[in-house]
């Protein structure tokens, strides 16, 4: 018996029929039962922590209360702030940070544009020899950590500066270069800008491969020259693309650890990453957090800036479908030089640090380059009390070996559950297209974006460093690793999952549901097969960045969870470059290998037939 | 066989209501299609009987069974409705086989391997796919995509059909060889039907009955027939019949109809009113002679359409212009003189305020 609806033509919204209506309907909406799991999931590991970090830097920690001894651990205060920003300490502690980690941020960020746009322009627009070569090796920088620049730079340039070993430069020419050769912030700023511009590389040059030539050529039939087309047509086109790359890199760099500590700690330079890393050391964490909070409200207004400076003419649609032309300018007399220049520059990029960390990685005594000196021992030798403490080779190292073990354990787990969030997220966003649910989802999911490596390091320490209802502390765990490496790329990998789920058009998980099939047959007859193309290229890229990852991570290490990168920050503190040199390569090895079994696994698969539109 | 009800459906989107207080009954077995112009309601209106969205309002019966009562609570999911449905775009999944495509809800409800695989080969017999099981949909055309997907609903035998403008993807020859396929489908499965679509050939050919919606609200049910001959009111008569139905304005006068450069004579049952009418004659409907006669009108040629077996003349007369069909390959030259005369129990009224037809279906 259907009953009528009541006077107000609403039926009441607390009684049991209208409870049972709405789980009911909650029921047949796995959309939005995913999307408040998710949205309630992110939320806790995303805004928890960013509160939790408000809240510590505004409150005594045990560690003030030596200068306060007044005060009381938990007690609102602004003790933090005032030392940060207004005592005679502020100087060291923030203003000298800033203004190095803005100069190397300007700085790397302009070389590695300039560097990554010509290079985009050379392999998407010319007819420069060996494209396909070039094409794979130019992203080669983009899978090694970016220190190790900084090792192979330490390797050529090391002075006696900071005692033990000195470099090729010293050993071949008996030359010690200069400190400001040596380290701080020009080798800073040399040694990102060569790993950073495969940012703006991939960024740009995916770009410019949407840009149809034939715009560009109704710009020269209407008379304009070659440089007021670039000007005019391409970059305004491009701008979009240009302002996030600059973006992304800027904080990027301001978040980055390794080399700034590699290059900049012997000589005390400090930026905000190694800043925050020397408080947290310190165990004054509400410096740190401080710093962090800045770091955090720097990244927020470059975002801001950038989107309303572009933000209004992104939606420049380029790509038509059809009609498509790619026309490569012919370089003519230049085309030789052009390689030549892109082989030179490859072989200061790739060819010249791998072989000089393969050289340190061989040397017995440190600091002799020369050919009597070359031996496999860092390698291969089962460990000599008059070599490098007794550390043992490679190959015979626990350590190492047990933090490789952690360090794949980490890259895929983080890839797997990265994967799964990545999917779900995108499901939820993409059927929920125009609800508050969607919209609130893809935002939070956004928000890693903000929180410079370093500093999302800085919140997770504070967070877990005690137990949350029922979740023990989890700092020194492992589960931590994988939790943060997810979070850290959840920006990326939820927008993979969105574009995923975009491409499968709503009806062909609708056809399945009327025909009584299931939600979770559905996900996995329908929609993981034909997302997975999408979402495999998602996290093999989620893998190599967790394996290479050190500025997330370096503050969340401990014996128990050692991975590759941390054993070699170790080593390398310890000065003991032969033992960083070879983990460092076998590191980048590994990643490579890893990379290149899964694309051709993946082209093998043979997504060729599936035509989703 | 199984009796569709609705009654009192309403559904919004955000302020937009998308459709208005619907009650509408499908008889079992009936085959009926709701024809209307894109963004009249008719969508969503399947995809409410189907389950895929929600009523803000209103109940929904299939059979003896409530799917969706907003005041008891009640909303069944797609997945337990039981129902067949084609999408415009067939979805068919395009990562697996034909075979796959038609035997994977069968899995799904564990019927036996016998009986799957009897039923694959069934419904690709009757599509005539036999040999075509182990493509992929991306291997075939427009047209056998579209057989697939009749297949699929073929295997799973649901006793009511959906199509949502299963014939609009293709091209004008394969709509006309799938539009038989489809009737074949409905008898087949002997599946109560409700197709939606925007193509008003597709509705007069195939339905038992049409329903025209606007804006959210049913402007006129009733079989094809009644449909064309007896629209309701302007809304249907214009929107039905190709090439347009001839609308001009007359008013009564002195026992006759006077439309300006035409005068009609008035029939018996409109002599006692006065004012305006609107006339609306089908263009077939007006009878046409090459030479003078006696008491018809005469126009001028202005254009001529030659369609093969039907031949469409636009004329004129003082400011009118007039849309003739005549059969046959007719050749005329511009300006030529033509005769024309009115069949009044042809012809239909509309009170030009309502809008309403003043001559309604009997």
């Amino acid at each position: 018996m259907v009953s009528t609806p009541d006077a107000g033509g609403k039926p009441n919204p607390w009684s049991g029929r209208n409870i049972a209506y709405q789980a009911y309907r909650l029921k047949n909406k796995p959309e939005l039962i995913i999307g408040v799991m998710c949205l309630a999931f992110l939320a806790f590991v995303v805004l928890v922590p960013l509160f939790q970090i408000l809240r510590d830097a505004f409150t005594f920690q045990s560690y003030d209360l030596s200068y306060n001894p007044e005060g009381e651990v938990g007690a609102f205060t602004l003790f933090h702030f005032d030392r940060v920003f207004f005592q005679p300490i502020s100087k060291a502690l923030f203003v000298k940070p800033l203004i190095n980690s803005l100069s190397m941020g300007v700085a790397v960020t302009t070389i590695g544009i300039i560097v990554g746009s010509g290079l985009a322009w050379l392999m998407v627009r010319t007819n420069v020899y060996f494209k396909e070569v070039f094409g794979a090796m130019l992203v080669f920088p983009y899978m090694m950590p970016s220190w190790v620049m900084a090792l192979a730079w330490l390797s050529l340039f090391r002075n006696d500066r900071i005692g033990g070993s000195e470099g090729v430069m010293t050993s071949v020419f008996g030359v010690q270069a200069p400190n400001w050769i040596a380290y701080g912030f020009v080798p800073i700023v040399i040694t990102l800008s060569l790993h950073y511009y495969a940012y703006a590389y991939l960024l740009i040059s995916g770009a410019l491969a949407t840009v149809d030539s034939e715009l560009e050529e109704a710009g020269a039939t209407a008379g304009m020259g070659k440089w007021k087309r670039i000007r005019v047509i391409t970059m305004p086109l491009l701008l979009p693309a240009l302002g996030s790359a600059v973006v992304l890199t800027f904080i990027r760099i301001l978040g980055t650890f390794g080399t700034p500590a590699l290059l900049g700690l012997p000589v005390r330079f400090f930026t905000f990453s190694t800043q925050i890393y020397a408080s947290i050391n310190a165990r004054n964490q509400g410096d740190a957090y401080v710093l962090a909070l800045v770091l955090i409200i720097l990244a927020i207004t470059f975002i801001w800036i950038n989107s309303r400076i572009i933000g209004v003419r992104k939606s420049y649609v380029t790509m038509t479908g059809k009609g498509f032309r790619k026309k490569e300018s012919d370089l003519g007399k230049m085309r030789w030089p052009a390689t030549i220049f892109v082989i030179l520059f490859l072989c200061l990029t790739v060819v010249m640090p791998l072989t000089l960390l393969l050289w340190e990685s061989m040397t017995l005594i440190p600091g002799d380059y020369s050919w009597n000196n070359l031996s496999g021992y860092f390698w291969y030798g089962s460990g000599n009390v008059d070599l490098a403490y007794g550390e043992p080779g490679v190959i015979h190292n626990k350590g190492i070996l047990g933090a490789l073990g952690n360090s794949i354990k980490l890259g895929f787990l983080a890839a797997l559950f990265n994967g799964a969030l990545g999917l779900l997220v995108g499901y939820a966003v993409v059927r929920g297209r125009g609800g508050k649910l969607s919209k609130a989802l893809e935002g939070i999911a956004f928000a890693p974006y903000i929180f410079p490596s370093i500093a999302l390091g800085a919140i997770y320490i504070g967070m877990f460093s005690s137990s949350i209802g029922p979740i023990p502390a989890l700092y020194g765990t492992f589960t931590i690793l994988v939790l943060i490496t997810v979070i850290k790329n959840l920006p990326f990998t939820s927008r993979t999952g969105i574009a995923a789920m975009l491409q499968i058009h709503q009806s062909l998980e609708e056809t399945a549901r009327v025909q009584g099939i299931g939600w979770f047959r559905r996900m996995l007859r329908i929609i993981i097969p034909l997302s997975m193309s999408g979402l495999v290229a998602g996290m093999l890229l989620t893998f190599i960045t967790a394996m290479r990852e050190l500025s997330l991570i370096i503050l969340l290490l401990s014996p128990g969870n050692m991975v590759l990168t941390g054993v070699i920050f170790g080593y390398q503190e310890q000065d003991m470059a032969q033992h960083s040199a070879a983990v460092t390569l076998m590191l980048v090895l590994i990643i490579i290998t890893i990379s290149v079994i899964v694309k051709v696994m993946a082209r093998g698969a043979g997504t060729g037939r599936l035509n989703t539109t | 066989m199984e009796q569709i009800r609705l009654s009192g459906i309403v559904k919004s989107y955000g302020k937009i209501e998308v459709v208005k207080n619907l009650d509408l009954t499908i008889a079992p077995g009936e085959f009926l299609t709701i024809l209307g112009p894109s963004g009249c309601g008719k969508t969503t209106t399947l995809r409410m009987i189907a389950g895929l969205e929600e009523p803000d309002q209103g109940v929904i019966e299939l059979g003896d069974r409530v799917v969706f009562s907003r005041n008891d609570g009640v909303v069944l999911p797609p997945e337990v409705r039981g129902l067949g449905l084609i999408f415009q775009s067939y979805a068919l999944w395009p990562h697996m086989t034909v075979a796959k495509n038609i035997t994977l809800a069968l899995k799904e409800q564990r019927l036996s391997k016998s009986e799957i695989e009897a039923r694959l080969k069934t419904a690709l017999e009757l599509v005539q796919l036999e040999d075509f099981a182990k493509r992929y949909p991306s291997e075939l055309s427009g047209g056998q995509q579209q057989r697939v997907a009749v297949a699929r609903l073929i295997a799973l035998r649901p006793s009511i059909l959906l199509m949502d403008e299963p014939l609009s993807n293709l091209d004008a020859k394969l709509r006309t060889e799938m539009r038989v396929g489809l009737k074949r489908l409905h008898r087949d499965l002997e599946a109560t039907t409700v197709y939606v679509t925007h193509d008003q050939i597709e509705a007069l050919t195939l339905s038992d009955r049409i329903i025209i919606m606007n804006e959210g609200v049913i402007m006129q049910e009733g079989t094809p027939f009644d449909i064309y001959h007896h629209p309701a009111n302007l809304f249907v008569a214009e929107f039905i019949g190709d090439p347009k139905i001839n609308l001009f304005t007359g008013a009564i006068k002195a026992g006759k109809l006077d439309c300006g450069d035409l005068t009609l004579p008035l029939a018996d049952e409109f002599a006692d009113r006065g004012g305006e009418m609107i006339v609306a004659a089908r263009p077939e409907k007006i009878a046409v002679s090459y030479k003078a006669k006696r008491g018809w009108q005469q126009v001028a040629v202005e254009i001529v359409q030659p369609t093969g077996a039907d031949t469409i003349i636009q004329v004129k007369v003082g400011d009118t212009h007039l849309t003739l069909l005549q059969s046959g390959f007719i050749t005329l030259d511009e300006g030529a003189p033509l005769w024309i005369d009115f069949d009044l129990s042809a012809l239909n009224f509309f009170d030009p305020k309502t809008t309403k037809n003043l001559r309604p279906a009997s």
